[in-house]
């Protein structure tokens, strides 16, 4: 049997990196993937490959609760459900507590953490209506560690890590059978760090500087992440909730 | 016996505390003070018998930041001790009723806040005179128990105290990698008797409230501001110049074990 056999998963973020390959894997797995991004062209795309009774896509821009709203309306009038939200939109943006300005620490707070909090909070009244669901946030190594030069990202990765519990426990505490987590990724190869890879740093390349991080020797692949998140989607992680999941080849280790 | 407190081990020093009218930000203030430092107290509104020189300041304003830095440049010289308190809990909403304004108001305060104060501080304690001995630097941010686990404290509170931690740690690490002197810490309170609980102690009373809040902690009771407030001088203070980029809990054991409710629930 499928391991998400039936379910209706709505997945910001959905149209490239962790936020598509997630999507392949639900749809693989006999899922329903609602794609939510703001690049309607990449969107649409991915959902026309992976085929119309399994996927669609939404025009989504996070830090909007009326955009939220209509995202999942959206989903639940196309899929009749919501059983599973992914949190996976966001930016990566290197700065430091001095050259950080304040218009600047609040976008970027905006969309990662301001956008993940309205995804959970549109998301729940559909997801009780459909018996329950499972919400995964992502959240970033650096919402455990911090970092000299993402002041900002850190900032907002740590919101999502406290919020994600937050929910979590709201959740149970309501009987809502609604579990939340949170995923932490190391450095995956996706657009979001694809300009780092272009930067030397001193005689390696930014891909070199990036791998030699990590302990495994190497940049995660989407689809990595991407089990996890499906761990978490699935009815396999049922007693899981308001937990952090790390995938970074033993960065954090 | 002399208290550590009424030493003179910051004398010279000087000190900014966000939040000093009222809570651990006005005990810290006298505990700075009493430890011989020159306390900045900044807040909205001036507190009566409060320690320190009064500036009145709006933590979510740049422009009060620029300006309070710029007095305390002129006036005292120089900066030391960056202590960001203030906060708000912003109500009590959960994930399915806190509303976007409500969100960015706590996140202005309680995040951006602590962002500008830590920005700033730099800044002035870069500045230091030639004539003067080089700052040596501690910025202590305070978050909270809600900034560690998910059940402490209200959805948008919650958010904000997390970034507060992780801010704290890349402001750390930055400095650290800058050569800068400066130290950067974060603490954790669980639940501290101040005004930031007024609703419960109108709802309930002060002395029931009290007692309620307190049995939620291992160890029995609530804190009272000043056992924060010494948390704060330690990390002010040379003491714990070893010490950056870490947390620092002074929560009754409300998180070393298992909290099986949210600690503002019904029993």
């Amino acid at each position: 049997m499928p391991r998400l056999d039936g379910k209706v998963v709505l997945l910001s973020g959905g149209a490239s990196g962790i936020g598509a390959a997630t999507a392949r894997l639900v749809v693989r797995e006999g899922g329903k993937a609602m794609l939510a991004d703001r690049d309607e062209a990449k969107g649409r795309a991915l959902a026309a490959e992976l085929g119309g009774d399994a996927a669609d896509f939404v025009p989504l821009d996070v830090v909007q609760e009326p955009s939220w709203q209509a995202a999942v309306a959206a989903t639940t009038r196309r899929f009749g459900a919501l059983h599973g939200l992914l949190n996976a939109a966001g930016v990566g943006v290197r700065n430091t507590i001095e050259d950080c300005t304040l218009a600047e620490y609040r976008r970027v707070n905006d969309i990662n953490s301001l956008g993940t909090f309205l995804g959970c909070k549109s998301a729940i009244g559909a997801m009780k209506d459909s018996g329950g669901g499972s919400i995964v946030n992502i959240s970033s190594v650096l919402g455990l560690r911090g970092a000299a030069y993402a002041m900002a990202y850190c900032a907002s990765k740590g919101a999502v890590r406290t919020l994600t519990k937050n929910v979590a426990l709201h959740c149970a505490q309501m009987k809502y059978n609604i579990r939340c987590n949170s995923v932490h990724p190391g450095y995956i190869d996706t657009p979001m760090i694809a300009p780092r890879l272009e930067q030397n740093a001193g005689n390696m390349t930014g891909r070199q500087a990036l791998e030699d991080l990590h302990p495994l020797g190497r940049l995660g692949r989407p689809e990595e992440v991407a089990a996890m998140i499906l761990f978490l989607l699935s009815d396999e992680s049922t007693f899981s909730t308001g937990s952090e999941f790390v995938c970074d080849g033993g960065l954090t280790a | 016996m002399v208290s550590p407190g009424m030493s003179d081990e910051l004398s010279g020093q000087v000190a900014i505390v966000t939040g000093a009218a009222s809570g651990i930000g006005a005990a810290t203030a006298s505990l700075l003070a009493g430890a011989g430092a020159t306390v900045i107290a900044a807040d909205l509104q001036e507190a009566k018998g409060g320690s320190g020189r009064f500036v009145a300041h709006d933590v979510a304003s740049e422009d009060s930041w620029k300006a309070l830095l710029e007095d305390v440049l002129a006036r005292e010289g120089r900066l030391d001790i960056m202590v960001n308190n203030a906060g708000i809990s912003g109500g009590s909403g959960t994930i399915e009723t806190t509303t976007v304004e409500s969100w960015q108001h706590v996140q202005a305060v309680n995040s951006e806040g602590v962002f500008l104060g830590c920005k700033y501080a730099i800044q002035g304690m870069k500045k230091t005179g030639p004539a003067k001995p080089a700052s040596r630097g501690s910025i202590v941010n305070i978050s909270s128990i809600a900034g560690l686990v998910g059940g402490a404290g209200p959805t948008a509170y919650t958010a904000s105290k997390g970034a507060v931690r992780l801010l704290s740690k890349s402001v750390a690490l930055y400095c650290a990698e800058q050569k800068y002197d400066i130290r950067c810490n974060s603490v954790h309170p669980g639940g501290v008797d101040t005004a930031i609980f007024n609703p419960l102690w109108q709802a309930v009373g002060h002395e029931q409230g009290k007692a309620f809040i307190g049995s939620r902690h291992p160890i029995g009771r609530m804190s009272e501001p000043s056992e924060l407030g010494e948390v704060v001088l330690f990390l002010a203070s040379e003491r714990s110049s070893f010490v950056t980029g870490a947390e620092f809990t002074a929560d009754g054991g409300i998180t070393a074990g298992l909290m099986r409710r949210s600690l503002l629930a019904p029993s």
